[in-house]
């Protein structure tokens, strides 16, 4: 199975066009870490259960593990670095203030603990609520559409707080549930 | 006002949401080769031949390493532990579990690699298999030949043959606290290089320290050789507590080539590579009074230690300090015994021993509170040791220092609603019995208490003043989630009156931090949290020294205004030295910086404590539970920052309750492992849990200044055997007793079918003074 045939594949990553001879076995989250060399999406697993690697692909949640890169060729690839460019890396001064409300919303509910999980589940949510438009989110739903995103520090209690209130931020109507608030 | 107590908002978090964390696997390191481990496919057997040639020739391979290419260990066990156990760096001639290192190969690429693990021929020759632990206490088959036993420690005590003659009720009960995969998101990563003649080596480990201690002695290094980093770690849960034969290959690999390497493994390694938890058969007797009061207890613990003795081993001391529990119990008996099976080893996670302790306790009290037919939450209140008793020493001789059982108790089933939950069971119980489609609830109660700290050992904290005021604290615990950086600043800026922002919190790296026993045992807050407090009021009281000299006033006189971070004399204000302007004095005048180093001496365990009160749904016709409710109170003594302890508790949770309902690695009879991958293994997701409903009493400890007690494990601890009781619960109108862990549908389905809806069979004695086996129910 070595040595296997290169193509030729052109990504816009972040809003930057990263091209590349690659692999053709290579996928999509091998060639963000490692072609564009941003390395906030991580990799949790090998058989697309963990969801760490999530990004967007065209404006859909993708598993970036589950891609090849050459299926993204010619697409557009949102990552966690690309989500509030202008926060930076989070060190400058109110650079919390800077971030993208899912973000904030993650770091104001304490939705993050050893921070694996986390990139991946911040393009998750933003993906969930996108969908849901101005449609409604109850805490069955974000727990649901985040089954695919595993995380082993918070017990998703803090996620799925963080995830209501992005969503109300963002002007989803959110059902009263009670919980996770 | 202090800080202290309030729910502040890390600090960690602005880059890991930003641009991710950096861990191991994502550092730069130019030009680093790749290591590949070639796994053993059998679970017991003899390497008759290994070809490596095909993968030595293959593009991209720099070197193919075998246990014979390694001028390094065996490593030998823990020095009490059966020596002739001891374990290569890679498979010695014999493999032993499914999954042990045997070839590494580095190249070029971790695709090179993969590619030449493909090409590498190794025959191996079958030996006897033992993977039941039960069946392994009398298998003739060993797996360390020479070492004439399979048992490589146990805690062996004669039993009382009268331990039960007083009791009106004795009740027994076989409980499997089944193997678990700890599981981090981030698996295990390492990376080495060469530097200046030293070797540097960043790890993925909850201390940096104990990798350091390990690479010197194994590696034959001099300390000062020997620089490790730990950056950004992806979850630890006690696994990334143990350091690996992998990583000492690394090391040894960045050595012989001086090239700098790395290794990341995939999941379906780490399944079968990262140590394994639990693994327990236990054998619980309880005995009492018909009117609910336990008198003798006797746990007897077979611990599965997997293929070769490593702290896994180990842990049944722990679950033998945490025998009797929460309860005044006068007569307490627990042996251990570990044993060897071909299987991966098993290390700490989360709660390491004492779960285990308090899953087995909290079922038998169920089971004899239903043999006298008493409400469960009755039979504990009456047991439970009351809170003028601290220091509480127990019947196997541990020192509980202090406790409100009793508070933590009421307060959950309070916030449970208790009552009002068994009413609901039971009108669910009637509609159930003319529709079995009426789903059955189940109340599950679990009080617990834990060691925290249990191992003996102080620990480092720092803390510097610079020129510019900024405030440097060194510490050597390691956080890998739990948000020491923002707990550790609160405790500085609570002692010195300094911003938040003005402090830097550094660990994880042997050349700035002298020392550090690491993060576990939920140790850090109580140990490091109070050295780093320890190092901070010293620091204030240089500083006084320094500003009294400045001010030309007495020492005495000079008090430190923490809402201004000032210096000045009683009574005025207006003449006063900043911490900045202090710092740079002390540089200046002194030529030495503005600091205080700490070792805050080991002042012994302290035991947390709680209730958790756990609601299940079960669907009796598909055997399906659903966790509806979890409710917990726990008692960490003060609570530092309310955010982090309840972080703290959901993480533990929802890791209780995945080992009660869903996950256990598995093997079949051959040794094969059945869940080797996230594909398989049912690690817990959002969908199979609730929100949680978390409360806290506080009860300070009088061990440290702080009044802390440790909260990283409570909530494994507590949970299990809630969410374990309520399933137990649910199903109890229907006859069955007693369903292991975890209650799958197809177990809870096979329970309900085999107890017909009619009382089971269960090994309960009612005559006093039988303790042989008597007559059924």
């Amino acid at each position: 199975m070595s040595a296997s045939k290169s193509v030729r594949v052109e990504i816009k990553v972040n809003g930057k066009a990263v091209a590349a001879e690659v692999e053709a076995r290579l996928l999509l989250v091998q060639f963000i870490r490692d072609v564009a060399g941003l390395k906030g999406t991580n990799i949790g697993c090998d058989t697309t259960s963990c969801g760490a690697c999530t990004v967007l692909l065209n404006g859909q949640s993708v598993k970036s593990c589950t891609v090849l890169a050459a299926q993204a060729d010619g697409a557009s690839i949102l990552t966690i670095e690309g989500l509030a460019p202008e926060a930076g890396d989070g060190s400058g001064e109110g650079a919390a203030s800077l971030m993208h409300p899912v973000q904030r919303a993650f770091h104001e509910n304490h939705g993050l603990q050893c921070g694996y999980c986390t990139p991946g589940m911040v393009m998750a949510v933003t993906s969930l609520i996108a969908e849901a438009g101005p449609g409604e989110l109850d805490e069955a739903a974000i727990r649901e559409g985040l089954e695919g995103n595993l995380c082993r520090c918070t017990g998703y209690h803090n996620i799925v707080a963080s995830a209501l209130a992005a969503a109300r931020e963002a002007g989803v109507a959110v059902a009263r549930t009670g919980a996770g608030e | 006002m202090s800080i202290l107590g309030n729910r502040v908002l890390r600090r960690e978090d602005p880059k890991f949401l930003t641009v991710g964390g950096t861990y191991v696997g994502d550092l730069p390191l130019e030009g680093a080769l790749h290591v590949t481990f070639v796994r053993s496919t059998a679970a017991h057997a003899r390497i008759e031949s290994v070809d490596v040639e095909g993968a030595r020739s293959a593009p991209g391979v720099v070197a193919v390493y075998t246990d014979a290419d390694i001028d390094a260990g065996p490593v030998a066990p823990m020095g009490f532990l059966n020596q002739a156990m001891k374990r290569s760096f890679l498979a010695d001639g014999v493999v032993r579990y499914v999954g042990e290192p045997v070839i590494a190969i580095v190249a070029e690429s971790r695709e090179a690699g993969a590619d030449a693990a493909e090409l590498v021929v190794i025959e191996y020759e079958p030996l006897p298999v033992v993977v039941d632990p039960e069946a392994a206490v009398s298998s003739e088959t060993m797996i360390f030949e020479g070492a004439d036993t399979n048992v490589p420690f146990e805690l062996q005590f004669p039993e009382d043959p009268a331990l039960f003659d007083d009791c009106e009720v004795v009740v027994r009960q076989r409980i499997v606290n089944q193997r678990v995969a700890p599981c981090p998101l981030e698996a295990r990563a390492a990376a080495a290089e060469m530097v200046e003649g030293r070797l540097r080596f960043f790890a993925s480990t909850q201390g940096a320290h104990g990798v350091k201690e390990t690479l010197v002695a194994q590696l034959g290094l001099a300390p000062e050789d020997v620089h490790v980093i730990s950056p950004d770690v992806g979850g630890g849960f006690g696994a990334k507590g143990s350091v690996y034969t992998e990583e000492l290959v690394v090391g040894w690999c960045a050595r012989a080539l001086g090239r700098p390497v790395r290794w990341s493994e995939t999941r379906s390694d780490s399944m079968v590579g990262l140590g394994h938890g639990r693994g327990q058969v236990q054998n619980v007797t309880i005995g009492g009074t018909r009117a609910g009061q336990i008198t003798a207890y006797r746990l007897n613990v077979l611990q599965d230690s997997g293929a070769y003795a490593d702290i896994g081993a180990v842990l049944p001391f722990m679950t033998r300090q945490m025998a009797p529990g929460v309860y005044a119990i006068p007569k307490v008996e627990c042996s251990t015994r570990s044993i060897l099976t071909n299987t991966v080893p098993t290390v700490a996670y989360r709660g390491a021993g004492r779960p285990e302790a308090t899953a087995a306790l909290e079922r038998v009290v169920d089971c004899f509170a239903a043999e006298i037919g008493l409400d469960p939450a009755q039979v504990r209140r009456r047991n439970l040791i009351q809170a003028d008793a601290f220091p509480y020493t127990t019947a196997v001789g541990t020192k509980y220092d202090s406790g409100d059982y009793l508070r933590a108790f009421e307060l959950a089933l309070e916030n449970a609603g208790y009552d009002d939950l068994r009413a609901e069971q039971a009108r669910r119980r009637e509609a159930g019995s003319s529709d079995r489609s009426v789903k059955q609830i189940g109340i599950g109660i679990s009080s617990y208490v834990e060691i925290t700290a249990p191992i003996a050992g102080g620990e480092f904290g720092a803390v510097e003043v610079r020129p510019d005021g900024k405030v440097i604290v060194r510490t050597g615990t390691s956080p890998h989630g739990q948000g020491h950086a923002t707990a550790w600043s609160m405790i500085v800026a609570d002692a010195m009156g300094v911003a938040l922002e003005d402090i830097e919190v550094i660990h994880g790296d042997t050349d700035i931090v002298p020392r550090g026993g690491g993060t576990g045992g939920s140790r850090s807050l109580q140990l490091g949290g109070t050295a780093v407090n320890q190092a901070a009021g010293e620091v204030v009281d240089r500083a006084r020294e320094l500003a009294a000299d400045l001010l030309e006033a007495d020492p005495a006189d000079i008090v430190l205004d923490k809402a201004g971070g000032r210096f000045h004399v009683a009574g005025t204000p207006s003449i006063s030295r900043s911490w900045r302007e202090l710092g740079a004095a002390s540089i200046e005048r002194d030529g030495v910086p503005l600091q205080a180093e700490a070792d805050f001496e080991y002042p012994g365990a302290t035991f947390p404590f709680g209730t958790h009160v756990s609601v299940v749904e079960v669907d009796i016709e598909t055997g399906q539970v659903r966790l509806l409710r979890h409710i917990s109170v726990d008692d960490a003594g003060k609570i530092m920052n309310p955010l982090l302890a309840e972080g703290q508790v959901h993480g533990g949770i929802a890791q209780g309750v995945a080992q009660a309902l869903l996950e256990e690695f598995r093997y079949d009879a051959g040794g094969n492992p059945l869940t080797a991958n996230l594909a398989d293994y049912s690690f817990i997701s959002a969908v199979e849990l609730p929100s949680f409903e978390t409360a806290f009493t506080e009860t300070p400890t009088p061990l440290n200044t702080l009044g802390v007690k440790g909260i990283g494990e409570a909530g494994t601890i507590g949970s299990t055997p809630a969410v374990h009781n309520a399933v137990c619960d649910a199903l109890a109108h229907l006859g069955v007793r007693h369903v292991d862990m975890p209650a799958t549908p197809e177990r809870v389905w096979e329970a309900i079918q085999s107890a017909g809806g009619s009382p089971t069979e269960s090994d309960t004695e009612t005559a006093t003074g039988a303790t042989g086996p008597g007559p059924g129910a």
